[in-house]
């Protein structure tokens, strides 16, 4: 589903730049589980954000889904986005004037999807996360792990191949953070192919292999025991 | 473009308007002022304009009075402070000599200018009215409205006849509340008048009020023995002549033939209507332009301060942006989003700027209507409506530009770390 090779990434820092990336191998097959850790600094975030085209590498390649990502316009890299990923991030970027179901038909708006399938799709995806109930709440009338589950509707929404998730229990509570986890772990073995990024072992521990980046280059990658998160909740 | 018309667009924009209301309400705040002002200004110098022509459309304004007073200068063997007075025959060299006059009208009067007011009598009732001798000609020039019977003619002037036309507040003053005054005969400096018709006030007099006597100038010239003197004469010029000039002209041969020095400016005075309606024009004229601008401004600054709002929004709305394109906004889309937000703000307020302007004008009226203030049916044209409407959505949408491209440049991953 992605191959990254030798990818590269260095940020303009003043007068010096700095070498995020240097030489990124990773191979992910459709379906997988994966984990991103390390400590802050260590290039993960920038990792998941080229992934998700949300910013662009300087050398090396990225193949999504068959599709060679290089020199997108914006416009391409948008409708990309929209077909290929869904997107959860760790304050969760709930558009906050626009309710639940609102913010999950959001991905299928700009679809070109009409009303009533949107307004459809977005019930059933709330539905799913257990927020049905809660479809016209304004996210200010949510709690943390709601807000994270409405996210996480709104990443389904669009049927995205790949889920990015950045730090998805960043903000949350243990508790909590279980619940998230109990529902990716749910969407990945319908198949869905998921990355997070977190610096939790626990979190980690949860998927089903652990790529671990230290100063920019891949210190470990294996295959680990799935944690079950229901045994915690 | 295709997108300006679907449903959903639209609905986003409302979405963002609707739950933004103050930001909005601000928004919008500025241009409607300029629009309020453009209406209510442009209106109010129509209102002038119209108030203007009402008042003057009973007097031929290409005209002017003139008449005769004493020498400031000593000229030709005679002292300064010399009386110069006009005569019958004077008004016919003006009008044979002077190019461009259409017609000269001599007239004469008691009563108007510090002389006593004559006693008019009928029967037991009477009073001290201004008696005016004139030609049927001054009806051309100063329209008196005629509520009874028939103004002077030619024959009356022919024949001297003793009839007379009495203004309405001596025909109050004069006659019973139910006596028709018309064909009754009152006693005007002990002579007898027979009272062929009764006028109404005028807006535009200027000596007569409703309570003057017009008999015909022959007859006036033997009751009050004037012989060939006149009192003054009413110049009137052909509707596209030079009134000015035609003032200058008869002056001119007025000076020569009384042999007044061609400097003297107290000799002759003329009271020239054609040049004050001039003023007044160049001033309603003057006033439309300052409106004009003024409007226009306004207009601009207000739409200037709805791209200000707009530029400040998208600062705000960064990340809300930034989570558009995350999940997928093309940036046309987001471009489109803010430009269209502008126009149809712009619009919103421009529209309800006319409709209150429209309403304000409209209570002017209403109020004006009673005073003696020339203002009449204060209106904007449609011309001026549809450009303004033009200018708010060229600018509307040239202002949107701006913040619609600084959106667009902030990469998302910029707009999503913000915090």
């Amino acid at each position: 589903m992605i191959q990254i090779k030798e990818l590269h990434k260095s940020y303009r820092m003043g007068s010096n730049s700095l070498h995020v990336l240097k030489g990124i191998n990773l191979d992910i097959k459709e379906g997988e589980f994966v984990s991103i850790m390390g400590s802050s600094g260590s290039g993960k975030s920038t990792l998941l954000n080229i992934i998700g085209m949300l910013d662009e590498a300087d050398k090396g390649s990225y193949v999504l889904d068959n599709v060679p990502i290089k020199n997108l316009s914006e416009k391409k890299a948008a409708i990309y986005r929209n077909k290929f990923l869904g997107f959860i991030f760790q304050s969760f970027n709930l558009i906050n004037y626009k309710d639940a179901a609102e913010n999950v038909a959001l991905p299928l708006y700009y679809q070109g999807i009409s009303r009533k399938i949107r307004k459809e799709k977005a019930l059933y995806y709330l539905e799913k996360v257990g927020l049905a109930d809660w479809a016209h709440h304004l996210p200010s009338e949510l709690s943390g792990g709601q807000k994270q589950r409405v996210a996480i509707a709104r990443a389904l929404a669009s049927e995205p191949k790949v889920l990015l998730a950045d730090e998805p229990t960043g903000a949350l509570d243990t508790k909590t953070s279980y619940e998230v986890m109990n529902f990716l772990q749910g969407i990945n073995d319908e198949g869905k192919t998921i990355l997070v990024v977190t610096h939790e072992e626990d979190i980690a521990n949860m998927t089903k292999r652990i790529v671990m980046l230290k100063d920019g280059v891949i210190e470990k990658d294996s295959f680990v025991e799935q944690v079950r998160a229901s045994e915690h909740v | 473009m295709k997108f300006i018309f679907t449903r959903d667009t639209w609905q986003e924009i409302f979405g963002t308007i609707r739950k933004n209301k103050l930001r909005t309400a601000i928004t919008i705040i500025g241009v409607f002022w300029g629009i309020l002002l453009f209406v209510g200004l442009q209106g109010a110098a129509k209102g002038m304009e119209n108030g203007f022509d009402s008042t003057f459309k009973d007097l031929a304004t290409n005209s002017m009075f003139l008449w005769s007073e004493q020498t400031g200068m000593p000229y030709g063997g005679y002292n300064r402070n010399r009386r110069v007075n006009l005569e019958v025959s004077d008004t016919y060299r003006i009008a044979n000599q002077v190019e461009g006059v259409q017609f000269v009208a001599p007239r004469n009067a008691k009563g108007v200018f510090g002389d006593a007011p004559p006693l008019v009598i009928n029967e037991v009732k009477s009073g001290n009215y201004k008696v005016f001798g004139d030609y049927p000609i001054i009806d051309k020039v100063s329209r008196k409205k005629l509520r009874k019977g028939r103004f002077l003619n030619h024959k009356d002037i022919q024949d001297s006849h003793k009839i007379c036309v009495i203004g309405e507040r001596i025909e109050k003053e004069l006659f019973e509340k139910d006596e028709d005054p018309i064909g009754q005969y009152i006693k005007i400096s002990n002579i007898y008048f027979q009272v062929v018709g009764v006028y109404k006030r005028n807006n535009t007099d200027f000596f007569e009020g409703d309570d003057s006597i017009f008999i015909p100038f022959t007859t006036f010239k033997k009751v009050y023995n004037t012989g060939n003197r006149i009192g003054w004469m009413l110049i009137a010029g052909y509707p596209k002549e030079d009134i000015v000039a035609i003032e200058e002209k008869a002056k001119t041969l007025l000076k020569r033939r009384y042999t007044v020095h061609p400097n003297d400016e107290r000799a002759f005075r003329a009271f020239n209507f054609g040049e004050m309606f001039g003023k007044i024009t160049g001033f309603v004229k003057g006033l439309k332009f300052t409106a004009l601008i003024v409007g226009i401004a306004t207009i601009l600054a207000g739409v200037i301060a709805i791209g200000n709002i707009l530029l400040i929004t998208v600062k705000e709305r960064t990340k809300e942006i930034g989570i558009r394109r995350a999940l997928g906004a093309k940036p046309n889309e987001i471009r489109g989003q803010i430009i269209l937000e502008s126009v149809f703000l712009t619009l919103v307020a421009g529209l309800l700027g006319m409709t209150v302007g429209g309403l304000l004008l409209q209570a002017l009226n209403t109020y004006t209507k009673g005073l003696d203030f020339p203002f009449i049916n204060p209106t904007v044209s449609l011309e001026y409506i549809g450009f303004a409407i033009a200018i708010m959505v060229i600018l509307g949408t040239l202002i949107g530009l701006i913040p619609a491209q600084r959106a667009v440049s902030i990469r998302p991953i910029e707009a999503l770390r913000e915090e």
